[in-house]
């Protein structure tokens, strides 16, 4: 069931279009995720959703109601709809307790027991009640202002870059503690991020947006996996791009001759492989084994990984292309390798 | 080779940087030394008086009076003042207010008038007006900006996220002003009630002209008529016992939390409240505002000019007067913000308790009302040093321990500005600790340090008290000759003097609004 609708939504900032014609379909309980580099207009969508600003031109309907057109939208503070910003947005001048308890019309005890609750269900101490936020670590201040947005039983969390101010490690933590508790709550969530990499895993519909606009709308898997062009498939992660000759689902390249998940194509076209389907071996003697064959152009040794530029057709100034592999292989410039490619190529049309 | 080198670059540093501030740190200690001495005078003061005599003095109906007097004109006028710079800062700074910025400089502009020429000009426009009801009001147009500046800057500076913060958890428009703006604006209160309290307190020439009683206007009764030394003491004892309940009171009201908003914030301007039809009303305020602040003392300034034509400018008498003025204004703004170096240089550098409780000295010395400073620095003169008593020397100490903050502030905040790696490349380039110094942080600092002189200079301009009694012989200042030529009711006479002070205040009360408007980052 589509429990939030967005249908051409624009949005204006002098001569910059912020949003340019937005749809997007948003089923109850799923968790979906907008994905693009800064300046896309990503947080600008949150804030017409959260009713911080109104669109220039189209619909917002949420949970059968309109919430906003160009002519009229519902105020911020009658949504119902909570919202975590990128550094948690504490109220400086309030304890824990009062952050929490903001949102809250109850009695002390009811309140107060709520507010233990939550504490409970975000995973803080209740000791840290009494402290003011700037007591608090950023993934401690992420939790409170998740909990702080739970406190009113919102319909629908918007998530802004709620992960982005914290380091590596303590990211995928509180991501992965956001994510159940969410989750076990059955709440409707809008993540917006710059990282492709939490988009792809914490959503279940990812929104791939540029410039206004949405590229791609799909699963995780069917964005990254089957990617509209190749700048979408470049901002998703690593994509070698061939061009190719393609006919009867298969397509004639430098790397020989592939599958393409597209049958009914003939003709050129650009195919796009990710790493992960290439294993790059150091050839052996002049036995015409399988996949092509490649020279190792250039080298740079990153630890678990390294750097290397392949050339094909034996001529290091020809075709080339860079890839990432396990720094196993004690290749050297010049080295001959064999290439071989698993699964099929995606076909650009 | 590369040895030597090495040697030199880490030693060096080592065995030359706590020299540097050490000497530094004892020239602050000077400095904080000589601004505490109107404290320490009025304190020894009592000691020497006995309790007997301190309280035959104290405790009489007079002080009641005049204690009664003060309370009532600090709480009529703080609240009042505060709900007037709330507003205004708010129209200005977050609503569609016609001509915002227009105004917002019109409500700083009052600070170009000295309190005493506002109240000249109210006396112009309505001689019968006086007591308690003309205090207020007049201090109220006097004083306000001292709470606009910091609240438009606090309003510029909140973090626009936590009120869409709040605005999600279900907090309608008003409801999000009182439970997240308001109580972050409560720092920018603190300190411009403070310093409207200070001046309170302070003030002479804007009472004695209403003829309303303050502990000021009554020692300077006291010190001119009977030289009446121990009742004067007195009653500076309980003036100054006067600002500390008021240093104490926006102490506690401050609190220690912390406001600053956390994290980044987000770098979004605040949202504009439309006033709709409510537009024209709303013009009404800084309209108003702006008649009484401005409207009065132009008005009455302008019908004495022309009722006095061009036989008041007296050119050889006012220029003496504006000669005068303007040598011990840059004489006193200069040594001010040079007294101000030392302890801006710790406070940024090398902050430590030390630092922090000497510039907590210069706080307190500068709160000491000038009529304090003023009798503190003649009694001591006249006992101690006879040859220092009203000379330039002493009278610039004044100046210094009443001024010293506001070079401070703006020395601090432009040395702040300038990392201390500049200063460090410097020194890896080759050049000595001081003269690293000298070519980076001081030369980067030197917008700062030149408005410090300027506001300490602008202090110094619409100083009556203390300079009426510290004075040279022979010394007459625009503000002197004002009030002397006030005193004899030739009222146009003075008008010439008051227009100077007010044109050379104006540009730095705009350095001021500009200031204030840098900090915001705009």
């Amino acid at each position: 069931m589509t429990f939030l609708t967005l249908t051409s939504l624009r949005k204006q900032y002098g001569s910059v279009a912020a949003l340019d014609g937005i749809d997007l379909a948003v089923t109850a309980g799923s968790r979906t995720a907008i994905v693009g580099p800064s300046g896309c207009g990503k947080t600008t969508l949150l804030r017409l959703v959260a009713g911080f600003d109104a669109p220039d031109e189209g619909r917002i309907v949420f949970a059968g109601q309109q919430l906003a057109d160009a002519r009229s939208q519902v105020p911020a503070h009658k949504r119902g709809i909570g919202i975590v910003a990128q550094d948690g947005c504490l109220f400086p001048h309030l304890t824990i307790r009062q952050n929490i308890g903001f949102g809250l019309e109850a009695e002390a005890s009811v309140k107060d027991a709520r507010i233990a609750q939550l504490m409970d269900m975000v995973g803080l101490d209740p000791a840290m009640l009494a402290r003011k936020p700037d007591q608090l670590s950023g993934g401690q201040q992420q939790r409170v202002a998740l909990a702080r947005a739970l406190a009113r039983k919102p319909r629908l969390m918007l998530l802004d870059e709620p992960f982005s101010a914290l380091d590596t490690g303590l990211r995928a933590a509180t991501r992965k503690a956001v994510t159940d508790v969410l989750n076990a709550a059955g709440i409707t969530t809008l993540l917006v991020t710059h990282d492709q990499g939490e988009a792809l895993a914490f959503a279940d519909q990812v929104a791939v947006m540029r410039a206004g606009k949405f590229a791609q709308v799909g699963s995780p898997r069917e964005v990254y996996s089957r990617p509209v062009d190749a700048a979408t498939a470049a901002f998703l992660g690593e994509a070698i791009v061939l061009p190719a000759d393609v006919a009867d689902g298969r397509a004639q390249s430098p790397l020989g001759v592939l599958p393409v998940d597209d049958v009914a194509y003939r003709g050129k076209a650009e195919i796009m492989l990710r790493p992960e389907q290439i294993t790059v071996t150091q050839a052996r003697a002049q036995n015409g084994s399988d996949g092509a064959v490649g020279t190792i152009a250039e080298i740079n040794f990153c630890g678990p990984t390294s750097d290397v530029r392949i050339a094909l057709g034996g001529d290091p100034q020809g075709f080339s292309f860079r890839l990432d592999i396990p720094s196993r292989e004690t290749l050297v410039p010049g080295d001959r390798v064999t290439i071989v490619v698993a699964g099929t190529a995606h076909l650009f049309r | 080779m590369t040895s030597t080198t090495d040697t030199r670059v880490s030693i060096a540093p080592r065995h030359r940087l706590p020299a540097a501030s050490s000497w530094t740190l004892t020239i602050a200690v000077v400095v904080a030394l000589l601004a505490l001495l109107p404290l320490g005078f009025v304190l020894w003061a009592a000691v020497v008086t006995g309790w007997d005599m301190a309280s035959q003095l104290i405790f009489r109906s007079r002080v009641g009076e005049l204690l009664a007097n003060t309370v009532l004109l600090v709480i009529f006028t703080i609240p009042i003042c505060a709900v007037l710079g709330v507003s205004l800062a708010w129209l200005t700074e977050r609503s569609d207010l016609p001509g915002a910025r227009f105004w917002s400089w019109l409500c700083v502009t009052p600070l170009a008038v000295p309190a005493f020429v506002h109240s000249y000009a109210w006396i112009g426009m309505w001689p019968g007006f006086n007591g308690l009801p003309a205090g207020v009001a007049i201090s109220v147009v006097a004083y306000f900006p001292f709470l606009y500046l910091p609240l438009s800057a606090a309003f510029r500076l909140l973090d626009p996220a936590l009120e869409d913060q709040a605005a999600s958890l279900g907090l309608a428009p008003f409801a999000v002003f009182r439970r997240v703006v308001l109580p972050q604006l409560r720092l920018a209160l603190c300190g411009g009630a403070l310093l409207i309290g200070l001046h309170l307190l302070a003030e002479y020439g804007l009472f004695a002209m209403i003829r309303f009683d303050t502990f000021t206007t009554a020692i300077i009764d006291q010190f001119q008529s009977t030289y009446n030394g121990v009742a004067a003491y007195m009653l500076a004892l309980v003036l100054v016992l006067c600002c500390f309940v008021l240093l104490g009171l926006e102490a506690s009201l401050r609190g220690r939390s912390r406001y600053a908003r956390l994290g980044s914030g987000v770098a979004r301007r605040p949202k504009i409240a439309r006033l709709g039809r409510w537009k024209y009303v709303a013009l009404l305020l800084p309209a108003a505002t702006a008649a009484f602040a401005l409207g009065i003392p132009v008005l009455t300034l302008g019908r004495w000019l022309i009722a006095g034509g061009a036989g008041v400018w007296q050119v050889d008498e006012v220029g003496l007067a504006l000669w005068q003025t303007l040598v011990i204004c840059l004489i006193g703004g200069i040594v001010t913000t040079a007294a101000a170096v030392p302890i801006a240089w710790l406070s940024v550098r090398r902050p430590t308790r030390a630092s922090r409780f000497l510039e907590g000295c210069y706080y307190l010395a500068s709160s000491m009302p000038g009529v304090v400073v003023a009798l503190a620095l003649v009694t001591i003169t006249v006992r101690v040093m006879l040859p220092l008593y009203q000379s330039v020397a002493t009278i610039v100490l004044a100046y210094v321990v009443m001024f010293l903050p506001r070079a401070l502030v703006s020395l601090r905040a432009s040395i702040a500005q300038v990392p201390v790696e500049i200063e460090q490349a410097a020194a890896s380039l080759g050049r000595s600790p001081g003269n690293a110094l000298l070519a980076t942080t001081i030369r980067l600092a030197a917008p700062g340090a030149a408005a410090g002189v300027a506001l300490s200079s602008l202090g110094i301009m619409n100083e009556l008290t203390a300079t009426q009694m510290l004075a040279p012989n022979g010394t007459r200042t625009l503000a002197m000759a004002f009030w002397a030529l006030t005193g004899e009711i030739d009222y146009a006479g003075a008008a010439p003097y008051a227009v100077l002070m007010v044109a050379f205040s104006l540009p730095l009360t705009f350095l001021l609004h500009h200031q204030s408007k840098k900090i915001a980052g705009r």
